[in-house]
């Protein structure tokens, strides 16, 4: 029966998102409002690690998977997808490389800037 | 078709992704990029249509909400990591959402994308759980989104190692940041490789820079 604690808060949790995705007009998703939720309950007690983290852990473990039926219905898309082909590709290869640049020389530009204060 | 179909086939053919990239350890060879691959063959030589497939295997993304919820977890255990170095965390990861979101909408300008392809786009280097909402939320195309976010984390775990060399970039805490930002988990399975700082900095921005894009895809999503 250890599991059912982390099911239950993690279900409810949710739960409690989807409501909140339903009734506030904004493009946030439901899990991401019980991703708040859950961190916000953690860090003031009121739900221990060891409540969550099997269920969670399993979870997390799992989640590849969830992404396969949504991704198989590129099956239905071949088409439109043919067209976005070159598109597709060149975002892909240029934004990553940029996005890692940029974020990794900015990172090395506060660590400096900090270092170089405190000595 | 049995109703059990759909997720059986799936599971195998994750299971065989996984036995690949056992044998062969190449980062192409990524378990879930696998499958796809390999139940999208699976239903073209047999015929099987997607409505059948999926009237099984869409109770296997029925979990995907609670597990996105349970990204907490990971945040929670790395707060202190996040306290720490405060300003660099976010620094870093603001500019490269913003980087992101901007070299997106540049090329989407260049290519004259859709606005339907340029925000299924958008959130190509955060993780996929949180990727796939937005873009749904943004009126994207959901499995363009998918495959994409997967092909970052691919292509950003196998060039992040020559980018961090020509770059000069020597810090393990911008390796990490860099990595999770850019490409998600997949990229942290690098970052875990190159070292224990890397890892759980590379993992704590895949929740940070996924938060941030929520805000920022529905103000880049206007623009086209």
């Amino acid at each position: 029966m250890k599991h059912i604690k982390g099911i239950v808060w993690i279900f409810g949790i949710t739960m409690a998102g989807e409501l909140l995705n339903r009734f506030i007009p904004l493009p946030v998703p439901a899990g991401v409002y019980g991703l708040f939720i859950l961190l916000g309950l953690l860090m003031s007690g009121i739900v221990k690690l060891s409540d969550v983290a099997s269920v969670g852990e399993l979870l997390l473990d799992l989640m590849p998977l969830m992404f396969i039926p949504a991704a198989v219905g590129l099956i239905e898309k071949t088409t439109e997808l043919r067209a976005v082909l070159v598109p597709f590709a060149a975002i892909t290869v240029v934004t990553t490389l940029f996005v890692m640049a940029v974020t990794a020389k900015t990172a090395e530009f506060v660590l400096n800037h900090k270092n170089g204060e405190e000595t | 078709m049995p109703l059990y179909f759909g997720m059986c086939i799936s599971l195998a053919a994750y299971l065989f992704g996984m036995q690949l990239k056992k044998r062969w350890k190449l980062a192409v060879l990524n378990p879930l990029l696998v499958a796809i691959a390999v139940v999208i063959a699976f239903l073209k030589l047999t015929g099987i249509s997607y409505a059948d497939y999926n009237e099984g295997a869409c109770y296997i993304s029925y979990f995907l909400t609670p597990a996105t919820v349970c990204l907490a977890i990971p945040l929670y255990k790395q707060l202190a990591l996040l306290k720490k170095n405060f300003a660099a965390v976010i620094a870093a990861i603001t500019a490269g959402v913003a980087a992101s979101a901007l070299s997106v909408f540049a090329m989407a300008l260049l290519f004259k994308l859709p606005n339907t392809y340029y925000v299924s786009f958008l959130p190509k280097s955060i993780t996929t759980a949180i990727g796939m909402e937005i873009s749904r939320e943004a009126g994207g195309v959901v499995t363009v989104t998918i495959v994409c976010i997967i092909l970052t984390g691919i292509f950003g775990n196998m060039t992040a190692e020559l980018l961090f060399g020509l770059l000069r970039v020597k810090e393990p805490i911008a390796k990490g940041l860099a990595l999770g930002t850019a490409a998600h988990a997949i990229g942290t399975a690098k970052a875990l490789e190159l070292g224990e700082i890397e890892g759980a900095m590379s993992s704590l921005s895949i929740a940070v820079a996924g938060l941030m894009t929520v805000a920022v895809v529905p103000v880049m999503a206007g623009l086209i």
